[in-house]
Order: structure tokens, then C-alpha cells, then sequence
């Protein structure tokens, strides 16, 4: 640097008007901007888990024999409805659309009741009645090669699509 | 006897270690009480005198001083109840009920922090709706309703926190339908939702991320916008006190 380069001496400041101490001042803030912005990205990394100790979204639910015709079974550990009709299997979410409260099959009544805000469907999942915004949804079930039921809760289908086993 | 104690304090106020800390004789006039303000941390940022006005119960019902005062309470045996909580499944259920059946007057402790934390969510809103109506939000006051607006904000947050702490039914399912409240909130519902949670169910993440949000993250946030409000109310100018015709009476 020599020293007809400092500005105030020799009008040697660039035609722009950017001053040196602007155009340091400029890159020092830009610099400790992107290093406010890096961290925070960092932290909100740091702060997602990579790895749950969650249910499994996929399942097996057993033999088919295990479930007879006609019936709604409820298994617990899944939060999944297992439905045996005349035509096949479905499974239905257990969990209500509305605010996620674990619903209950009601045999008596043919139903499917959340104890929380009152919806109500049928077997099929169709909303009956209450605050429930959406129908419980289809998982996808299929059958295993040794022959067993299989649900993945991350899968959903379209109601029509029953299992023939 | 009252001279015997008052002998005594004297003689305290002549020693050493008195005068390092408070630096100042016997406060006698009001420009040593003044500063005795001024100096004192805890006092600084509160207002130096004010009028007795001001001070009548049907200025504020003291709606304020509860909040805090409450808040106060809830901080005290909330560090008393964490020596014997611990934020895991099952485990904190457990500890729950030691507290409740087992634990020398824990029982008394966990009720007044429950007890507490609700009356101060009442509090806070009584204290709100009295600024309101008496139109304590008008200048030179918007900032200090706006921070105000952020203390309502964390008082409701902490409550919402503290609620999942003891791990029982009401807790989870109240959570779960909570976190389910946020989830619907547009774009970020769900990003919002799984950060809390840390997952995607009410589970062993999801505790230990409300226990360090409730016994960490927003008291230090609470303390910090006290502070500052506090602080605002003198460097606002005090009070304002309504007439009866509702104009201001300085």
C-alpha cells in the first residue's frame, strides 16, 4: 500500500463513493451475517433427531385367521383398526383427523367414537358426525410371502381398495 | 429493646464490610434515598418515588405486583420440585407421585406451583384487562403493552410446558391434541410441531424438550421481559391515573 492510497489523500477513494472503511465495514457485517444465519441453520439441524425411538410406521399384524369375518380389531400398540368384511381386509387409522386423541371402536353402536371432542365414524372410516375435518384414512395392507398381514402406516389408499385374502 | 436493635444497626453501618457494600450512610434525605435507588441493582429500574395516588388499590388491584409475586412463587418451588424430578419415562410419572405420597411436604409444594401457575395465567389476564380498560396501552405506554403482550405470550407457553411435566393422561393427551393445534398452523405447522416434540409422537423426546423449555429456556425469557417492563413503566413516566371522568390526573 502506498501512500497516496489512503483515502483523504489524493481523492484515491473509488468514483462510487465507497470509502474503504464502508467497504470493510460492508464485509465484516456480511461476514458476521452469514455467521448469525450459519449457526442458526446449524442449531435447527442440531435440533431435529436423525434418529427416532419411534413405533415402527410398518407392521405385521398376524395371520388373517387371527381376525374373524365381519369384525373390527383394534391393535393398541399401532393405533390401526384391523377390518375383516365379506370382501377383505382394510385397515383404518385410529387416530381422529381432528386433534389426534386415539378413537374407539363402540361394537354396540356400529362406530367408531373419539372420547376427546366427540367425531364419530363408521368401520370404513367415514365421518358420521363431529369436528373431525377429514375421513380416518386407508392404510396400505398386504399379505407377506409366509402368508402373514402386513400394514405400513405411511402408505394410505383410497377406501375402495380391500384386501382378498 | 427497639434502641438495643437500633444501637446495633448503627454500629453495622459503621463497619467495613457494610460500608463496601452499600457504599452509603443512612438514607435521611431524598436525594440519599434517591440514590440509594440509583446504586442498588435490584431497585434501579424501578421508579425512585412515586405518587401516592398511584399506591391506592384501585389504581392497579395490585394486579401487577400479584403476577410477579406469583411468579416468584412458581420459581421457588419450581427448582425445589426439580431436586427430585426426573424428565424421563416412566420416571417422571413416578417421581410425580413420590412427590405427591412419599416426599416430606411435597405434596404441599407440588399443589402450591399447580395452584400458582393457574392463578398467575389469571393474573396476567386480570392485570391485562385493567390496562386495557383504563387505556394503560395508549402513549407514551404502547411498547411496554407490547412487551407486556410478549410476558402473556411466555406465561401461556410456560403453562403449556409445565402441563406435560407430570406424565400422566391428562398430560399426554392434552399434548398430544396441543401439538396437534400447532401442526395446522399454515407452512411451518408441521416443522413447528416436530421441533417441539423432537419426533413425531408425545414421547420421551418430547418430555425433555418441555422440561428444558419450562425450567430453562423461558424463565430466562420471562425474567428478561419483566425486566424491561419494570423498567419501561418508570421510563415511562410512572402510572397514568384516571379521573373518575376518565381524564388523566398527573
Amino acid at each position: 500500500m502506498t501512500h497516496s492510497d489512503k483515502p483523504g489523500k489524493g481523492g484515491e477513494t473509488p468514483t462510487d463513493g465507497v470509502s474503504r472503511r464502508d467497504f470493510l465495514d460492508e464485509i465484516a457485517f456480511s461476514a458476521l451475517g452469514i455467521a448469525v444465519i450459519g449457526s442458526a441453520v446449524v442449531t435447527y439441524r442440531y435440533l431435529s433427531p436423525n434418529v427416532l425411538f419411534e413405533p415402527p410406521t410398518k407392521f405385521r399384524a398376524g395371520s388373517p385367521d387371527l381376525y374373524p369375518l365381519n369384525t373390527v380389531t383394534y391393535l393398541p400398540e399401532q393405533q390401526v383398526y384391523v377390518v375383516r368384511t365379506g370382501e377383505g381386509f382394510f385397515a383404518v387409522s385410529a387416530v381422529c383427523t381432528h386433534l389426534g386423541c386415539v378413537t374407539q371402536w363402540k361394537p354396540e353402536a356400529d362406530q367408531i367414537a373419539c372420547p376427546c371432542h366427540g367425531s364419530k365414524f363408521t368401520r370404513d372410516g367415514v365421518k358420521i358426525e363431529g369436528p373431525a375435518p377429514r375421513p380416518l384414512p386407508h392404510f396400505l395392507i398386504t399379505l407377506t410371502l409366509d402368508g402373514e398381514l402386513q400394514v405400513d402406516k405411511l402408505e394410505t389408499v383410497k377406501p375402495s381398495q380391500v384386501l382378498k385374502v | 429493646m427497639a434502641t438495643t436493635f437500633q444501637e446495633a444497626l448503627a454500629r453495622l453501618r459503621e463497619t467495613h464490610v457494610w460500608k463496601s457494600i452499600f457504599r452509603r450512610g443512612p438514607a435521611r434525605t431524598n436525594r440519599t434515598r434517591s440514590l440509594a435507588v440509583f446504586g442498588n441493582l435490584f431497585l434501579h429500574f424501578l421508579p425512585v418515588k412515586v405518587r401516592e395516588k398511584t399506591l391506592r388499590v384501585r389504581a392497579t388491584y395490585y394486579l401487577g405486583s400479584i403476577s410477579f409475586l406469583l411468579f416468584a412463587i412458581l420459581a421457588i418451588t419450581g427448582v425445589l420440585l426439580m431436586f427430585y424430578y426426573h424428565p424421563a419415562v416412566p420416571q417422571a410419572y413416578r417421581d410425580m407421585k413420590d412427590l405427591r405420597f412419599v416426599v416430606s411436604n411435597g405434596v404441599f409444594l407440588r399443589n402450591l406451583h399447580r395452584l400458582a401457575a393457574q392463578l398467575m395465567v389469571a393474573a396476567v389476564f386480570a392485570h391485562m384487562f385493567h390496562v386495557f380498560y383504563r387505556g394503560g396501552y395508549k402513549p407514551p405506554h404502547e411498547f411496554n403493552w407490547v412487551v407486556g403482550v410478549v410476558l402473556l405470550l411466555v406465561t401461556l407457553f410456560l403453562s403449556y410446558t409445565g402441563y406435560l411435566l407430570p406424565w400422566d393422561q391428562l398430560a399426554f393427551w392434552a399434548i398430544t391434541v396441543g401439538s396437534n393445534i400447532i401442526s395446522a398452523m399454515p407452512f411451518f405447522g408441521k416443522y413447528v410441531r416436530f421441533q417441539l416434540l423432537g419426533g413425531n409422537v408425545v414421547g420421551e423426546n418430547a418430555l425433555l424438550r418441555f422440561y428444558v423449555l419450562h425450567c430453562v429456556v423461558l424463565p430466562l425469557i420471562a425474567v428478561f421481559f419483566v425486566a424491561i417492563h419494570f423498567w419501561r413503566v418508570q421510563k415511562d413516566g410512572g402510572l397514568t391515573v384516571r379521573n373518575q371522568d376518565g381524564r388523566k390526573e398527573n
